[in-house]
């Protein structure tokens, strides 16, 4: 769940929440605020970007596997990418208020 | 004058093999780069003006910071960086138009390039029908290259790409190549001037995918799809198999009773034309479970069910991925290990390859049958279940444990522990182009006949070889099968499967068996000197086996059956598929010392208890 210092550091300037894109619930909307490593070079994050994962980009969940919500489908721009919350981890998302 | 070469490249789902398939008809070429297992296509038109094109079909990328052995194929020839590969004349780039949003992206890194190209905005019936207008001219001068509109799908639509190729070859002004330079802020700035798009995404997939991808919904709908697939593949094929059966012992009586006696004659009959009809007996399962991957591939439910299984596939270390080629190896494991080239992460696909020779292949059936009509009692258990068939149930369920199971443990053994990547797209749903299905259909059945048939042919001969060489001596007190070769190589084998309660007539039907898994049967049949083949010969066997054998060599042999590498076909498809020798010593060094320890501890127990 967003934390108030989230809100904090971020609210003021977009108007929402940072979150990470695995925290979202189905149907949720969000825009990508940005992806980050988790090492240095990281290709699933460098590959992320590439598939338009980008600041800006609006996202929505549209589905979620059917065990422990494993893989989670994301509409980015007009394709639809089935990821591991790994990979949805990576995505820092900020939800309109 | 020489052809002109030019390539077909874009993202994955961006129609381009249909495309393909669009302009050089069924005149493909297929094969793999030198070196990888990627498939390589090549195809060629001639042009209204009577020049002549040679059209590679490239593997879809969506970015030429290559992911995946295809990507890296694909970016090495439009670099001109392939070794065994010629430079291009002219780039084909193709973008699907309802997802320009992402092909976009990797236009403008082909376009990089500097080199001289053109851009197809293909499905533009399906954009229009979507309501999303693009202004082509607009694009063409912002993108500094010529752009043609495609539909792949339909009679004629690649027109206007072919008058596109047979102008001249459009100058390409070199651009800055910015490595940092955001593509992405220059793909949206491309669609906010030249392109109106309604909405998001086409509501058909989002009615379809309510329902697809339901979590109890869903899981209902692929077990239904799965089931049609086993009820095709096992009762649709079963009577053109009988009839390709009886085609192929036609043949050869046919043949046996005009050729004088001799070798020869045994060759050509029991040999080359009883080898090939076994391998052949296999293309109807082989053909109709391709032909629902390449419906359901096309229709773009594949991903789908990858998406619906790949948490559990991933537990034990596989990929969502891996589920088409596992099932179809429940048929054959070589279409099977075929099907793996769909996985793109290289340690993913060689897991798949190692545990396919484990799921049940219909091969095992025959084995299975004759095994368990002889020794398991007909008799049924709380009045509803049959023991013979819960028997034969518990077999298929063994084979889907240890493919977890192995799985599982390769993934502990592995070294490379970087995390495995899904980043799996699905695609908008399409109705499958008959045309597209066919094409695929005869390509893959040229691969099995082709590399398939030439190996198990080879095999055949070679133990025929074996079975009929030295003959036996004048004053022969054994079957002839004893003194051959393969009768020295039975007896040499009975040492080390005694423990696991092999008599010598199993070990010496063990060794044709290797040329595929229901020879066994026969070869049996021939050991315990029977003549004849088919159903009579089989179920008299069974009464000689069920009075000579013990419970525990019959349990030991079923054993033995789900592990061993009794197929040395599917040997031959990993070294193939994976171009190397070592992952073939690896799986047959596996299933064998699986196979071992099941049937010596079956064995053992059996023994102990009876």
């Amino acid at each position: 769940m967003p934390s108030d210092q989230y809100n904090e550091n971020y609210s003021y300037l977009t108007g929402g929440l940072a979150v990470r894109l695995s925290e979202l619930a189905k149907g949720a909307a969000a825009v990508v605020e940005d992806v980050e490593n988790t090492q240095l070079g990281d290709g699933i994050a460098k590959r992320l970007r590439d598939l338009g994962f980008v600041k800006g980009e609006p996202v929505r969940i549209v589905a979620f596997g059917p065990l422990g919500a494993e893989p989670v489908l994301v509409q980015v721009g007009y394709t639809r990418f089935a990821l591991r919350r790994s990979e949805a981890a990576r995505i820092r998302v900020v939800v309109e208020a | 004058m020489t052809a002109m070469r030019v390539a077909l490249v874009g993202n994955p789902n961006c129609g381009k093999t249909a495309l393909f398939n669009q302009l050089t008809g069924s005149r493909q070429k297929v094969a793999n780069y030198a070196g990888v297992t990627v498939e390589r296509k090549e195809g060629r038109i001639t042009a209204p003006s009577g020049r002549v094109f040679t059209v590679l079909d490239l593997p879809g990328a969506y970015s030429f910071d290559a992911a995946s052995p295809d990507e890296m194929i694909t970016r090495d020839v439009c670099q001109g960086n392939h070794p065994g590969e010629p430079a291009l004349d002219q780039i084909v780039c193709v973008a699907d138009a309802t997802n320009l949003r992402l092909h976009l992206r990797f236009v403008l890194e082909v376009r990089r390039l500097g080199r001289p190209m053109v851009l197809a905005l293909n499905m533009m019936d399906a954009a229009r029908k979507r309501g999303i207008a693009i202004d082509i001219e607009q694009l063409s001068q912002r993108l500094g290259i010529p752009v043609v509109e495609t539909i792949a799908v339909q009679r004629g639509g690649a027109e206007a790409l072919v008058r596109q190729l047979d102008g001249a070859i459009p100058h390409v002004a070199a651009v800055e190549a910015d490595p940092a330079a955001d593509l992405h802020a220059q793909v949206r700035q491309l669609l906010a001037d030249t392109v109106v798009m309604p909405q998001r995404t086409a509501a058909i997939d989002e009615a379809i995918d309510r329902w697809a991808l339901h979590p109890v919904w869903g899981l209902a709908m692929l077990a239904v799809v799965m089931f049609l697939i086993f009820q095709a593949v096992f009762s649709w094929a079963a009577p053109v198999q009988d009839g390709i059966t009886w085609l192929f012992e036609m043949l050869g009586q046919n043949l046996g009773a005009v050729m004088p006696d001799g070798l020869l004659k045994g060759l050509l009959v029991d040999g080359i034309i009883a080898g090939l009809g076994g391998v052949i007996v296999f293309l109807p399962q082989i053909l109709i479970l391709f032909l629902f991957i390449l419906v359901l591939e096309e229709s773009g439910y594949l991903p789908r069910a990858a998406f619906l299984l790949d948490r559990t596939m991933f537990s034990v270390g596989l990929t969502g991925r891996s589920f088409i080629p596992l099932l179809s190896s429940y048929a054959c494991a070589i279409p099977g290990i075929m099907a793996t080239r769909s996985i793109q992460d290289p340690r993913d696909r060689l897991t798949t390859i190692l545990v396919a020779p484990l799921t049940t292949c219909s091969a095992r059936l025959p084995v299975y049958t004759l095994l368990i009509g002889a020794f398991i009692p007909r008799q049924s258990i709380a009045g509803v279940f049959n023991l013979q068939g819960m028997v034969l149930f518990a077999l298929y369920v063994l084979g889907i444990v240890s493919v977890l199971a192995v799985a599982w443990v390769m993934k502990h053994l592995r070294r490379d522990k970087s995390e495995h990547a899904l980043l799996m797209e699905l695609p908008s749903y399409r109705v499958p182009n008959a045309r597209d299905v066919a094409i695929g259909l005869v390509e893959r059945a040229m691969i099995f006949l082709r590399r398939v048939g030439g190996i198990i042919l080879t095999l055949t001969v070679l133990l025929w070889f074996l079975l009929n060489f030295p003959g036996a001596p004048v004053d022969a007190t054994m079957p002839a099968i004893d003194y051959s070769f393969a009768g020295r190589i039975g007896h040499a084998l009975q040492t080390i499967f005694a423990p696991i309660g092999f008599n010598w007539q199993i070990c010496i039907a063990l060794v044709p068996g290797l040329a595929a898994r229901e020879v066994a049967v026969s070869s049996l049949a021939t050991v315990y000197a029977i003549s004849a083949g088919g159903d009579v010969a089989t179920q008299q066997l069974g009464t000689i086996i069920g009075g000579q054998w013990s419970l525990a060599t019959a349990l030991s042999l079923l054993a033995w059956y789900v592990f061993a590498p009794q197929c040395l076909s599917t040997l031959a498809v990993i070294r193939r598929e994976t171009n190397s020798w070592r992952n073939v010593a690896i799986a047959a060094g596996y299933l064998f010392a699986l196979a071992y320890l099941a049937s010596f501890l079956t064995y053992q127990i059996t023994s102990w208890l009876t």
